[in-house]
């Protein structure tokens, strides 16, 4: 046994670690250095515990058979698969907090708690529980929906579920939830499992309910906003076990996805409330596929290829499409293919686009697309007008210019210019309307060319016709 | 002044680690931001630590029990959070992508 001194002083390095690894993500070339810093001080945290811990064997067994099934998972996962990925690592974190309450409550002494614990504790495990619950079976339905578990139930799918009354029974629910945390502090020791169960299973259907009326375009703030959770949480059962490691970890990461969660709703011109309360692209998109008919032009990969071969300039907006449909890599080949033929190729990249953030930078990088060459909106926007051809591959409403229309849906969200181009082109599977349910005006223009099909199909028939 | 009770110094740690949080995030460029999510998953699962000790307890009763289903699951995140980090991460390096490559396939 090393005393709680050392043990402190353990933890301590241990948090600075995790600060120094957040602060390498601020450039790639320094990333890699702080996902290290991440690592050691993750490796230095759990020895330090495993020293002041009376048996070894189930926990040592434990780690191994979780992290065999980490290690499984993060070599096997697809890069098109990342939002689904940290969904469901979200919930791991909101369901171990749960646990972790469960055992400080059956046996605080274990933990350094006080028996009877003190009420402030008490109040902490609350906070931790109901953050954690929420976090829990909220990922779950996130998950659900970013993967298209869809068809297995309702709940899962990624168009917005909503009824009548639904923010007054969360209001009850809620209020309901406190009354039990309420009772569950006042309660007299060795009693307070009911109201702690209740409280619990309310929790885990408020997690339920409140991401299930978010439609698939708002995922990349309810990503940010679980992610904050699962800090929160962390933080809470920091909190009830007096650790200030797990206290600044979870913070960290709390405040790391509120940060994230703000940055998208600016995206999209959004208040985080509008977001949470849901039911946006609700209208079914009635208002795009019943339209007056409007001639697009629509051409073949050939004309395309055709466009693109005789530009100076042309800047590629991938969208959720590039990734549903793998194309990455076929495109990263028709990049290739123009620059070889003295073409400047350059990425247009929306804070939204795709399904996640930063998800379309993951993409490209996996294709190894130098990041020099992957602009964000705001370092390119005003190149689009000195563009030859600008190339939207699987994106919608991040390039609608109604957003710069008073009174449409979305008047306000800050859109890629790709309308100013000389030429565009857009690649879709079909006509549908965005996410947002509302129709776009890019694709009726007399400069654009629409190519219809699979991205990756189009894009590699045009890489073809590049030869 | 020792007398403080320990929630206060924990709000006090709490609070600043907020601070440097927002001052470290802000940084972090967005080419980054899915790798941040996964590195934040990582870190998060330092909650094992209040795992490990449940599963540890020698006591009769649940908190073994669910300490140790709390060990696996949060160790998923440990190992599969850094790891698919450093995948991530191997892709963004710049140029010699033969050597990214290998270094992708070394971590995961």
């Amino acid at each position: 046994m090393i005393s709680p001194n050392v043990v402190a002083i353990c933890y301590l390095i241990a948090s600075v670690l995790f600060i120094l690894s957040l602060r390498g993500l601020s450039h790639p070339l320094s990333a890699r250095r702080g996902n290290l810093f991440g690592m050691v001080g993750m490796t230095i945290a759990v020895l330090t515990t495993f020293a002041v811990t009376e048996r070894l064997d189930i926990a040592l067994g434990m780690l191994a058979l979780g992290g065999i099934t980490g290690m499984v998972i993060a070599r096997r996962v697809q890069m098109t698969q990342m939002p689904e990925l940290v969904a469901a690592m979200h919930s791991l974190v909101g369901l171990a907090a749960v646990l972790i309450a469960i055992a400080v409550l059956t046996d605080p002494l274990a933990f350094g708690v006080d028996y009877p614990i003190p009420a402030g504790n008490l109040v902490e495990l609350f906070i931790g529980t109901v953050v954690g619950a929420i976090t829990f079976s909220g990922s779950v339905i996130a998950f659900g929906k970013l993967a298209g578990l869809g068809k297995y139930g309702r709940v899962f799918s990624s168009s917005p579920v909503t009824f009548p009354g639904q923010h007054w029974v969360n209001l009850v629910l809620a209020i309901a939830m406190v009354g039990f945390g309420v009772w569950f502090v006042n309660e007299i020791p060795g009693e307070a499992w009911r109201p702690f169960q209740a409280l619990t299973g309310i929790a885990f259907l408020l997690g339920v309910l409140i991401i299930i009326p978010i439609g698939g375009a708002d995922m990349p703030v309810v990503i940010s906003m679980l992610n904050s959770y699962s800090g929160w949480a962390a933080a809470g059962i920091g909190f009830s076990l007096n650790n200030s490691m797990l206290i600044i970890a979870g913070s960290l990461v709390g405040s790391s996805g509120a940060i994230l969660s703000y940055i998208m709703c600016k995206a999209m011109n959004r208040s985080f409330i509008s977001v949470i309360l849901g039911g946006f692209g609700a209208e079914e998109g009635t208002s795009a596929t019943g339209s007056e008919k409007k001639t697009v032009k629509s051409g073949s990969a050939d004309d395309a290829a055709f466009l693109l071969s005789n530009a100076d300039t042309v800047i590629i907006v991938p969208g959720y499409g590039l990734a549903v449909g793998r194309a990455q890599h076929a495109v990263k080949e028709m990049a290739h293919k123009l620059t070889a033929k003295g073409v400047t190729v350059r990425y247009a990249i929306h804070p939204v686009a795709g399904r996640m953030p930063g998800h379309m930078n993951v993409l490209l990088a996996e294709a190894e697309v130098p990041y020099e060459q992957v602009v964000e909106m705001d370092d390119i926007n005003s190149d689009f007008g000195a563009t030859d051809v600008a190339f939207v591959l699987g994106a919608n409403d991040v390039v609608n210019p109604l957003a710069e229309q008073k009174g449409s849906p979305i008047y306000g969200m800050p859109i890629l210019e790709a309308h100013k181009a000389r030429t565009v082109l857009v690649n879709k599977r079909s006509m549908a309307s965005g996410y947002a349910g509302i129709d776009n005006p890019l694709f009726y223009m007399d400069r654009t060319m629409m190519v219809f099909g699979d991205a990756k199909k189009v894009v590699e028939d045009i890489v073809k016709a590049l030869e | 002044m020792t007398g403080a009770d320990p929630t206060i110094l924990n709000f006090t740690v709490f609070i600043l680690a907020i601070f440097v949080g927002y001052h470290v995030v802000w940084n972090v460029t967005p080419a980054l931001h899915t790798p941040l999510m996964s590195v934040t998953n990582a870190i998060s699962s330092v909650v094992m630590v209040g795992a490990i000790l449940a599963a540890g307890s020698s006591t009769i009763g649940y908190a073994p029990l669910v300490g140790a289903i709390a060990v696996a699951l949060v160790a998923i995140n440990t190992f599969g959070g850094f790891m698919v980090t450093q995948r991530m991460l191997a892709m963004f390096k710049k140029k010699e992508p033969k050597q990214g490559q290998q270094q992708g396939r070394k971590a995961a």
